[in-house]
């Protein structure tokens, strides 16, 4: 029988797959979540009663919890909250039933704050939880829309059924087939103003949310980066 | 031993609980920050209808004169959804914007990446608001996610100074004013404040339709204090939006013992791990609702619900299961019921879910009213028309 610190769940040096780091980074990492300013908003102690995990979808497919992340931030509990970090946050599903907590908390307001973290220090979970998901990313930041009519692929969606296809086969016709004038357009949800990009790229930049896409891809973010630069200059702004 | 109880409370963990907020009226706080010269609050149009809130509190619901604030979801993917609504405003006679100035909320991405921040999105938020404010019409927010973010949005800047002034200083460098309008209106809203009017306007009878309602989450978990509750629909225990114009419209709305789980969208799920959202969506929504209920349609008023609902079922019909319901939004119900065109107007040939018994039980020839959509499609390709306009709707 192999010692017990040979199991799986008690491996050493590991955390969720992921190589240990020291206990003072994880401190450093769990403190930038207490340091959020919108965490004393968002946990003012657990019952533990359960309630935020009854109403949770992810609880219900996923070994997750809601009440474990509030319990285990409330005990700053920094050994559990930075494995949840690198384990538990991205299977949530941000929908926020979990706000019938009775102590008023908001669980998945809190896995926001701890995805944040994860990225804004380029965390391994963060790096494989946003992989394939570039081209979302690329969309939303470069083109001021997130959905895209183009982006109804049946190779992408085979398991939305046979309408997928007939979707894209027809797209460009089908969308002038649409009334309202803003529709026509088959790689943006609508038709964007450029003064409208161009003003969306300098909240990109000076908010420091395209550096936080360096963090988890850097590949994305010389492109995005490039993209907006261009951009900016064209229309005369110096970044 | 007397000493035993404050020995206890020192050690004991302390948390200070911050004032809820959850039942307050935000107004006070919103126009004192207007006088304080912080922003400019947008004021709803004189021409508004009042409706109830959870918390009893009054909210105007502007009638007219309306900014559509799209969904990216809707408009890419589910198009009949803003045609619809954008249908029944010109139908009830009300004139509107529909912007080119106008990015979406961002909080799809948001909420599944987290590639982004508070002053990111606070600043993505008042910048629309900006535009709408410049263009003199009121906002209308067609996306459930993007109502329930930018109220986030509105808290989140209500209650931290220093996150004000970081919006202000990047608007600033848009050379954009700092607007917050005075209410955060959801399309779904808008249908229910007119649902009266929209009823005046039916030429469809809905009686015998049975439908099942699925209420988004971001409409009514997210900031729940100004969601509509009517006393009158589910005795005020469950948002009002949707059932109200259902049941105003004649059809019959069923329960169902899972309303109020959410539909699995999940935003990363839905587009990176889209079992967890198929499995959800039809374990514990669509097969409850056909055991319990067994609707005709299942109607919703948000993107990402509609999309999830109508998308999951294709994989669970190959298994199978017990599924197979159409699922609409209530603007393309309440289009129906108003005589517009199935393809034409509410676009159900985008929709995955079979809504044809659907059409056949509310008296509509679908196989003719396809053919009459084929016949523009023909002068589409032919060239004889650019694009279908609102005239070619009513043809
Ligand atoms: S937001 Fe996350 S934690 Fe909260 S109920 Fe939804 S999935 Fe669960
Ligand atoms: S509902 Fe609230 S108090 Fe209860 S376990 Fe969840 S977070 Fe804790």
């Amino acid at each position: 029988m192999p010692a017990p610190t040979a199991t799986a769940d008690l491996k050493v040096g590991d955390v969720a797959g992921y190589a240990d780091i020291a206990f003072e980074e994880k401190q450093r990492i769990v403190s930038l979540v207490i340091d959020d300013p919108r965490f004393t908003d968002y946990l003012y102690g657990c019952y533990e009663c359960g309630i935020c995990v009854a109403a949770c979808p992810s609880a219900r497919f996923y070994d997750f919890s809601p009440r474990r992340i509030a319990q285990a931030l409330a005990r700053r509990d920094v050994r559990l909250v930075y494995q949840q970090i690198q384990e538990d946050i991205w299977e949530c599903s941000q929908c926020f039933s979990c706000l019938r907590c009775p102590r008023g908390n908001n669980p998945g307001g809190l896995v926001t704050i701890m995805r944040e973290v994860a990225v804004n220090n380029g965390l391994a979970s963060a790096r494989e939880a946003l992989e394939g998901y570039s081209r979302i990313i690329y969309k939303i930041m470069s083109t001021g829309t997130q959905v895209s009519p183009d982006m109804l692929q049946p190779d992408a969606f085979p398991d939305w059924g046979p309408e997928v296809k007939d979707v894209s086969d027809n797209l460009a016709l089908w969308r002038r087939a649409l009334p309202p004038e803003t529709l026509h357009t088959v790689s943006t949800g609508w038709d964007v103003s450029d003064q409208t990009l161009i003003e969306l790229y300098l909240i990109w930049f000076e908010t420091g949310a395209l550096n936080m896409i360096g963090e988890v891809d850097k590949g994305l973010h010389m492109i995005l980066e490039e993209v907006m630069q261009d951009r900016l200059e064209e229309a005369g702004i110096e970044i | 031993m007397s000493t035993a109880i404050p020995v206890i409370m020192k050690k004991k963990e302390h948390f200070d609980r911050g004032e809820d907020s959850r039942s307050q009226d935000f107004h006070e706080k919103i126009f004192e920050l207007e006088a304080d010269g912080e922003w400019i609050v947008q004021r709803v149009p004189d021409d508004h209808v009042l409706v109830p809130t959870k918390y009893g509190l009054e909210k105007k619901i502007p009638r007219g004169h309306l900014w559509h604030h799209k969904s990216c979801g809707q408009c890419g993917h589910i198009p009949g959804y803003s045609t619809s609504i954008f249908w029944v405003m010109r139908k009830l006679g009300y004139d509107y914007e529909d912007p080119r100035d106008q990015t979406s909320c961002t909080a799809w991405n948001y909420y599944a990446s987290a590639t982004s921040n508070s002053a990111a999105q606070a600043a993505v938020a008042l910048r629309n608001f900006a535009t709408a404010y410049a263009s003199g019409f009121y906002p209308l927010i067609h996306c459930g996610t993007s109502y329930g973010h930018y109220k986030e949005v509105r808290a989140e800047l209500l209650r931290h100074s220093e996150l004000r002034a970081e919006v202000r200083r990047v608007l600033a460098k848009l050379d954009r004013p700092m607007v917050m309008p005075e209410e955060i209106v959801h399309y779904s809203e808008w249908f229910y404040a007119m649902r009266n009017e929209i009823r005046a306007h039916q030429v469809r009878d809905m009686k015998g339709i049975v439908v099942t309602v699925h209420p988004a989450c971001h409409y009514y978990k997210l900031v729940e204090g100004d969601a509509i509750y009517d006393p009158d629909i589910y005795g005020g225990q469950r948002t009002a939006v949707v059932t109200a114009l259902a049941e105003a419209l004649g059809a019959e709305v069923r329960t169902y013992s899972t309303w109020f789980d959410c539909c699995g969208f999940g935003f990363r799920h839905i587009l990176v791990q889209r079992d967890f959202t198929r499995s959800f969506a039809t374990l514990r929504k669509i097969e409850v609702m056909k055991e319990e209920a067994n609707p005709d349609v299942v109607l919703t008023h948000d993107t990402g619900c509609v999309t999830t609902l109508d998308k999951s079922q294709f994989a669970a019909q190959a298994h199978d299961r017990n599924v197979g319901v159409a699922v609409m939004s209530e603007a393309q119900f309440a289009a129906l019921a108003m005589g517009a065109h199935p393809y034409k107007v509410c676009q159900l040939h985008w929709h995955s879910a079979d809504y044809r018994p659907l059409l056949e039980k509310m008296g509509i020839d679908w196989e003719a009213a396809w053919a009459e959509f084929q016949e523009d499609i023909g002068r589409l390709e032919r060239g004889e028309l650019q694009y279908l306009t609102w005239e070619d709707t009513d043809a």
